[in-house]
């Protein structure tokens, strides 16, 4: 690090606490959260630890939030894991930055459904016919990550993140039979069906949408990503193994 | 007020494989012609960032904007219909080259079975075989006459591929070889083999070398890359309008085309059309498109609807049955197919191209003997090579949960270790399946949209059940360790993805009482509207339906050029 970022992150952590000292915001007992809550009861030393961290972190700009509020965030990593978990074949999920594919997506045209047929009227459709559904995508995600916390709460006196991955199967398998309460008329089911479905694009789609780390999905699987060409691949007997490419590789064409 | 344009020849509604076809034909007759496309403008080089499976695929990047129009859709008439408000089961292109842009590029001719299969069928088993509720026709004209049409299709498209024994006589061999045969097809080849049957690669529209066409345009071999279905050719190895017969009809300079051009309405005054109305998707601004002949190229479904919301032709009534627009909608049925899941085996299977793969043709059509079964035609039975692109292609056995720990290892096992027996069944007309307009829902300019009534029949049941019985077969020969059979048809249900073949509507036929337009896709009801496409197939066969389609196309364009010298009915 040059002694020019250095000094802005000082910078950075004195302007917070300048804030916080102005503010006059008071502590005693009152669990404030955020960046602000965590700024407290921490030394100066860790303050500069932290801010090194997230300066790493953004080596990648594309690791950042367009959508969620970072608690809608967790909890959609958490779900996400659940769905995707982490073994000894490779990682999970949340290692892939499945949920900020997921965030990335809800943020795009595709989240205010901008291709799909809108106009009403809106009736509740036969099993044969396709949803028939309002609410946008980005707020039916909404409102079905926040209920995976009601549920809980409800269930385990706990948010969604703090519990057990066992018991966040069963919350999820809840969801996945439509058996918790309906979001806004939608039953969950759908909710589960948007989020499983998130996901698995979050693990397998171009790095470019912020999900597949590194494309460890696409290694995980011997998927060797985007070539020109595979003539030769395909002829022979033996599987043939190749570090995986992305779409970056296709520019300058 | 619609802004009134100077008269013209020829107006084409939609620019995929049926209308860039006549297009090309007519400019290279010397005929001027208006091309109208609601869609964008396209050029080979658009294609070089194709390789992205989440944009095309997933979020449909070349097809329709179903904000703008879809159909509605309800498995039988007493229910309600509603909108496909996003894709499940078709994909509808949209665009320059429409569907022509990201199909497959599968390419077969239907069999001398299928043109005459009321008659051949009622020859050989008996007037009773096929039962009062399905409405089979002869398609008016045989499989020799249109053998010169498939030939020219064939040539401008370098179609891939190996004579079959079992199909139609054909005048020349395919214009390029075979594609790759893979270990992945040469598994399929030795089980069926040894099973007695003559297994043969998949005509190709993906050429399996470089290739000039007659009209002079150069293309690129496959390179298997497998990016062809929702996707277009970087290459231009895959046949496309926009690689094919576009650029020849702008070479004429006959050809004035007009994109982002939305067409509602056929002018007519019962008997004859005037022209078009249509409005420029991006201004909303209207124009009134005057033409001695309007061609309606614009897929199955808008074919229908165009004709409907415009009052040409006689609507079909399923409960007289009288009437032709909107008849003989057929689908195909893709159940029966068996997954075989290989422990210690690994193929290539994330390479591939869209019309790869080996088939029988034992049973397709009257291939086989239907004496004994409750069902007539049959099924292309086959293992297809597409590249295992990895969002799509999540497969586990059945029992596995589609989420979780175990899902995981499984699709994760088995990615590289699945293969398919796979049927694409032919789709018999029933006097319950049909396209109208919906008495609700409206597109985004204000037209009726098309209703859609349909659900599989007993026919389609029974073709699957004994379909299932051959893939499993075949499947057990190829030795996996484990096979997963779905052998049942549920019912149709629009979102759940099978394939785009939809056909009928707008059917051909030898007289006008049955059907809407003669075989050159002249109508009866207006001698100067031609309506091409699969909309005109009487029945639809088992196989993917562009070749008939595209050598339709050329009949076709041959007609109008007849007409426009001697005017009249060319039958």
């Amino acid at each position: 690090m040059s002694d020019k970022e250095k000094s802005q992150i000082e910078k950075q952590v004195s302007t917070r606490r300048t804030f916080l000292k102005n503010s006059g915001l008071t502590v005693g007992g009152l669990i404030i959260g955020g960046a602000v809550g965590s700024l407290f009861g921490r030394s100066p030393e860790s303050d500069v630890k932290t801010e090194q961290t997230t300066h790493a972190q953004a080596a990648n700009p594309n690791e950042a939030l367009m959508f969620f509020y970072p608690d809608e965030y967790q909890t959609t990593m958490a779900a996400a894991e659940r769905i995707f978990p982490k073994d000894e074949l490779g990682p999970g999920a949340m290692e892939l930055n499945a949920a900020i594919y997921i965030d990335h997506q809800l943020a795009s045209q595709w989240g205010v459904n901008a291709k799909d047929y809108r106009l009403g009227p809106f009736y509740d459709p036969d099993p044969t016919q396709g949803q028939q559904i309002r609410i946008l995508r980005k707020d039916l995600f909404r409102l079905g990550i926040k209920a995976l916390d009601d549920y809980s709460n409800k269930k385990y006196q706990k948010k969604f993140t703090e519990l057990e991955a066992k018991e966040q199967d069963e919350v999820l398998i809840a969801f996945e039979k439509g058996e918790a309460n309906s979001l806004s008329g939608v039953p969950t089911s759908v909710f589960f069906k948007m989020l499983r479905n998130l996901t698995m694009e979050g693990v397998y789609s171009d790095p470019m949408y912020g999900g597949n780390k590194e494309m460890l999905g696409w290694k995980m699987r011997k998927y060797p990503g985007t070539r020109m060409s595979y003539t030769k691949e395909i002829q022979s007997d033996k599987f043939v193994q190749l570090e995986p490419n992305n779409l970056q590789s296709h520019m300058g064409h | 007020m619609a802004k009134k344009l100077p008269k013209v020849p020829v107006v084409v509604v939609g620019m995929g494989w049926a209308g860039s076809i006549i297009a090309a034909e007519l400019t290279k007759a010397g005929i001027k012609v208006v091309g109208l496309e609601r869609g964008k403008e396209r050029k080979m080089s658009d294609y070089l960032m194709v390789h992205d499976e989440l944009r095309f695929q997933h979020r449909t990047e070349l097809m329709q904007d179903l904000s703008k129009e879809t159909i509605t859709s309800r498995i039988n008439g007493k229910m309600r219909a509603l909108p496909m408000r996003h894709y499940g089961t078709f994909i509808v292109g949209d665009g320059l080259g429409g569907a022509g842009s990201h199909w497959n590029g599968q390419t077969y001719r239907f069999l001398p079975y299928d043109f005459e299969i009321k008659s051949l069928t009622e020859k050989k088993y008996g007037a009773n075989k096929i039962k009062p509720d399905y409405l089979l026709q002869d398609w008016g004209i045989t499989y020799e006459e249109m053998e010169p049409y498939y030939d020219t299709f064939e040539k401008m498209a370098g179609i891939s591929g190996e004579t079959v024994e079992l199909y139609g006589h054909r005048s020349n061999p395919y214009p390029t070889g075979p594609m790759i045969k893979t270990p992945v097809l040469e598994e399929f080849e030795k089980a069926t083999k040894k099973l007695g049957y003559k297994p043969y690669m998949i005509p190709s529209a993906n050429l399996s070398e470089n290739y000039e066409n007659p009209d002079g345009i150069s293309r690129a071999a496959c390179q298997y890359c497998a990016y062809c279905e929702n996707f277009g050719c970087e290459y231009g190895a895959k046949a496309d309008p926009v690689v094919t017969v576009i650029p020849v009809a702008k070479e004429t300079g006959n050809l004035d085309l007009r994109t982002y051009s939305n067409v509602t309405r056929i002018l007519n005054d019962g008997t004859k059309a005037t022209g078009v109305v249509y409005v420029n998707t991006f201004t909303g601004e209207e124009f009134e498109q005057p033409a001695e002949i309007v061609v309606v190229a614009s897929y199955v479904f808008n074919n229908a609807r165009l004709l409907l919301n415009s009052g040409l032709g006689k609507p079909y009534d399923p409960t007289t049955g009288t009437g032709v627009i909107g008849k003989n909608y057929c689908y195909q049925v893709s159940s029966g197919y068996s997954s075989l899941y290989y422990n210690d085996r690994e193929f290539n299977l994330y390479g591939g191209a869209g019309a790869l793969g080996i088939e029988i043709a034992e049973f397709t059509g009257d291939n086989f003997d239907h004496t004994n079964e409750n069902f007539i035609h049959g099924s292309g039975i086959r293992t297809t090579q597409y590249g295992n692109r990895p969002i799509a292609n999540n497969n586990a056995p059945i029992g596995t949960p589609s989420w979780g720990a175990d899902f995981k290892k499984q699709s994760i096992k088995y990615a590289n270790s699945i293969l398919q027996v796979k049927s694409q069944g032919a789709s018999m007309p029933h006097k319950q399946n049909y396209l109208d307009l919906d008495p609700t829902y409206k597109d985004v300019y204000g037209m009726p949209l098309l209703r859609m009534t349909y659900d599989y029949t007993e026919q389609d049941r029974e073709l699957v059940k004994y379909m299932a019985k051959v893939t499993r077969k075949i499947a057990e020969e190829m030795g996996p360790d484990h096979i997963d059979t779905v052998g049942e048809q549920s019912p149709f249900n629009v979102n759940v993805d099978t394939n785009t073949h939809n056909t009928g509507g707008v059917i051909m036929g030898a007289e006008p009482e049955t059907s809407a337009v003669n075989t050159y896709l002249q109508m009866w009801d207006a001698e100067n509207v031609f309506v091409a496409g699969a909309s005109a197939f009487p029945h639809n066969s088992c196989f993917n339906p562009t070749g008939t389609l595209g050598a339709f196309s050329y009949r076709a364009a041959e007609g109008i050029v007849k007409y426009l010298q001697q005017g009249g009915s060319l039958v």
